[in-house]
């Protein structure tokens, strides 16, 4: 085997695997409350919006088949199986505690800070039960979002610049997009063309419920100054360059990451050329379009596209 | 009973002087305080050691002790020196038993504690490791029984653990007490990780002619050690790989990384023998690298420690020890033994038998202090059902007398009471010997204890060796 010799710091690929899962659970966490957030929020609304919402929740953090009563999904429901199931690998308990176990296995490439803050707290869901979370759902779900934003916080500020960075910042932004077009899978019956002739203000909190679920509400604001409108809306999920959460967004950071990996490991891959090819056509896109070929459709095969990417990444770089 | 603060009486022995005063200033309660502080740091830092199928919290902390264990300069010389020597003679008697076996013809080790003992391992037979080195990290157990009085407990030839300890008893105690440290009073430890790294560079393999890739090769994150494999790694910047990191391929060691293969010349491995290489030594066994050992055989990477050093650390070796010195560097041993009786010797056996209430036995091949009598402390139900195991099997067994082991003064729950303590130093053994003024010492938490093992409740101390 004719392979020259590195200098510097070499990375095992079961710690780029480590680094790159670790960040899809805290951002999978992170966006699971935000999620159950906007349920909250919208279980306080008169009518009949409660149940609904609360469905879903449960179906865009993909685990609707783990409630025993789908119809009829409670909060304390809610409370137990997408905060507190050790066993649902989606419940955010479960992310956090997947996140240091995976931050364990790859220790020597996180710094202190990022240790610390993945460390600290680690135990608490576990201490908790259902009705301890009820008492302050909203001061639990601010705990996670404050960890969440503590651990990318301390990696920001303290991590070397290394490969280790960008496996990091991979599962991140990967995770992001995935959440963001679950939800839009969810939601897209609301986000039709037809509610918008039909609608006049019936479905505002169907729509802007999709906001709070992404904490986009007053970034949508500030551009469309409530204007709420489904084209709004997915265009702003979607082909949006600024926020964070939308898909392009996403993907012009995984294009980032991934050319700066092919540059240091001095070739290039089919998830290059995935990323671009992804990046590019969002950039192409308008939301027009979207609605004309149907947002369900592009959800789907976009759904189809991140996954496939997952595999030409972990396949470029051996794990 | 020696103290080491106090001597045998009232007058402060003139190194702890400044942990006295220390002490007397601060008072009981304020250390207490202090203390739990230290305990939120070893939390928060992750220091800890995993306990699974116990309940309860599976990631525990080794209970620490804030005041310091204290050597004068002289002391430690002496210590050092004693070390040093012992470390040789292990590697010397580890190098002939897989070569000619002089010190058997010689007829001073029976051969067949060599060659039937479980941790000798005959295909090391005329290996040649670089530098002649079996155990490149030689922890050597050590307690005191008086003002001069040292003695070995056990050697420790295969991969001791514990030196995290010594380095972040260290840096807690210098962030929380400064003032204890100023004018460089105490010996620093920190060179520890550059001694390991330059120690496991200087055994490369002859397949390789530049710069080692070295690795540390651990279990994996659910073993007891994992922190301090993870710490060590992260000090010296090596990669932390656990076997399925690692395959053979054309007679040298591979590691998988994101750039496609990289290869491995030097494996600091924290794995027992046993699960080394499945093709080796144990089949069944789900951890290893297959096809490691003969890499190692040939020249192609070198392992730390070697493939059965364990033959030289061995309870019924021990007694040896004293002799190798003799045997090989032709010098009077510096660090005794504590007197030992072994069983597998008719007239010992029925001395031991007799006077089992005063004597600790123990099981040949036990560690982590199961398995053992302490005479004095057992019940007579107790002794006669010890006694019945050494009789059914006497060569597994060995005793010693109790020692008047020296304590040291720990801060409890209730105040600050006298404690026994052993000692820990880790020996770097590569082309050079390296050693810092230090190690870990253990405590028996528990008044009247002798058992310092940490999986017994045991504790550790902050070590220092004064400058002057």
């Amino acid at each position: 085997m004719g392979v020259e010799r590195m200098t510097g710091r070499i990375l095992l690929s079961r710690t780029a695997e480590s680094l790159y899962w670790l960040n899809r659970y805290i951002d999978r966490a992170d966006s699971t409350a935000r999620l159950i957030e906007m349920g909250n929020r919208m279980a306080m609304l008169p009518g009949a919006y409660s149940q609904q919402e609360w469905r879903s929740v449960a179906r865009a953090s993909g685990c609707l088949d783990q409630f025993e009563d789908p119809e009829g999904i409670t909060e304390a429901a809610i409370v137990r199986i997408l905060l507190l199931d050790k066993d649902n690998p989606s419940s955010i308990r479960a992310c956090l505690e997947n996140a240091r176990a995976n931050a364990k296995s790859a220790r020597t490439s996180l710094t202190m800070a990022m240790w610390d803050a993945l460390n600290d707290g680690w135990r608490k869901l576990e201490l908790m039960d259902v009705a301890a979370v009820q008492r302050d759902l909203q001061g639990v779900l601010d705990w996670v979002k404050s960890r969440t934003a503590m651990i990318r916080g301390s990696s920001t500020s303290t991590m070397l610049r290394d490969d280790g960075y960008l496996f990091l910042g991979l599962g991140g932004h990967i995770e992001r997009a995935d959440m963001t077009l679950r939800l839009l899978d969810v939601k897209s019956y609301v986000l039709l063309p037809e509610t918008e002739v039909v609608g006049g203000g019936r479905d505002h909190h169907q729509w802007t419920s999709v906001l709070y679920a992404t904490s986009a509400v007053r970034a949508y604001n500030h551009i469309y100054r409530s204007d709420y409108s489904p084209g709004k809306i997915a265009g702003f999920l979607i082909l949006n360059k600024q926020f964070p959460r939308s898909l392009l967004f996403s993907y012009s950071k995984i294009v980032r990451c991934l050319d700066r990996l092919a540059e240091s490991h001095g070739s290039r891959h089919a998830c290059n050329e995935t990323a671009e090819k992804m990046q590019s056509d969002l950039q192409r896109l308008q939301v027009g379009e979207i609605f004309r070929q149907g947002l369900p459709e592009f959800v789907a095969e976009t759904i189809g596209t991140t996954q496939r990417l997952g595999a030409e990444i972990s396949e470029a770089y051996h794990f | 009973m020696f103290d080491e603060m106090s001597g045998t009486g009232d007058e402060i022995r003139a190194p702890y002087a400044r942990v006295a005063k220390w002490i007397e200033d601060a008072g009981v309660a304020l250390l207490q305080k202090r203390s739990e502080e230290a305990e939120a740091i070893f939390r928060r830092i992750g220091i800890t050691f995993a306990v699974y199928g116990e309940g309860g919290d599976p990631e525990r902390l080794i209970p620490f002790d804030l005041i310091p264990r204290v050597f004068a300069a002289q002391e430690w010389a002496v210590l050092d020196r004693g070390i040093r020597q012992r470390a040789r003679a292990l590697n010397a008697f580890l190098y002939d038993v897989y070569h000619r076996g002089e010190i058997l013809r010689a007829g001073i080790v029976p051969e067949k504690l060599v060659y039937q003992n479980a941790a000798f391992v005959p295909a090391m037979m005329g290996v040649e490791p670089p530098g002649r080195v079996y155990s490149h990290i030689v922890g050597i157990d050590i307690v005191r029984t008086g003002p001069t009085g040292f003695q070995v407990l056990e050697d420790n030839c295969r991969t001791p653990s514990g030196v995290s300890y010594m380095l972040e008893n260290r840096e807690i105690m210098m962030r929380m007490f400064p003032s204890l440290f100023a004018g460089g009073a105490v010996q620093p430890v920190d060179a520890y990780p550059d001694h390991l790294l330059k120690t496991l560079r200087e055994v490369a393999p002859p397949a390789c002619n530049d710069e080692p890739n070295i690795v540390l090769l651990t279990p994996g994150s659910f073993n007891s050690a994992y922190y301090e494999h993870s710490f060590l790694a992260d000090l010296m910047g090596i990669s932390l790989v656990e076997p399925r990191d690692l395959f053979i391929d054309n007679g040298l060691v591979w590691m998988r990384t994101t750039h496609g293969p990289q290869r491995v010349d030097v494996i600091y491995r924290r794995i027992d023998d046993d699960f080394i290489d499945p093709l080796a030594f144990r089949p069944d066994s789900l951890l290893g690298v297959p096809g490691l050992f003969d890499v190692y055989r040939a020249g192609g990477v070198t392992l730390c420690s070697a493939p059965g050093a364990g033959v030289a650390d061995d309870k019924s070796i021990y007694i040896y020890t004293p002799d190798m010195s003799r045997f090989y560097l032709g010098e009077k041993p510096i660090l005794d033994n504590v007197p030992t009786f072994r069983c597998a010797d008719s007239d010992e056996c029925a001395h031991v038998l007799d006077n089992i209430d005063e004597l600790v036995v123990k099981e040949v091949h036990g560690s982590g202090g199961y398995g053992m009598l302490i005479g004095p402390k057992a019940t007579a139900e107790e002794c006669t059902a010890y006694s019945e195991r050494i009789r059914k099997n006497p060569s597994e067994f060995i005793a010693q007398p109790t020692l008047a082991l020296s304590t040291v003064p720990s801060l409890g729950p209730t105040g600050i009471g006298a404690r026994h303590v052993d000692l820990r130093p880790y020996c770097l053994v590569g082309r050079d010997m390296r050693l810092v003024p230090g190690g870990l010492t253990r405590v028996a938490l528990r008044e009247g204890s002798l058992v310092v093992n940490s999986s017994q409740g045991g504790g550790v101390k902050d070590t220092w060796v004064l400058s002057e």
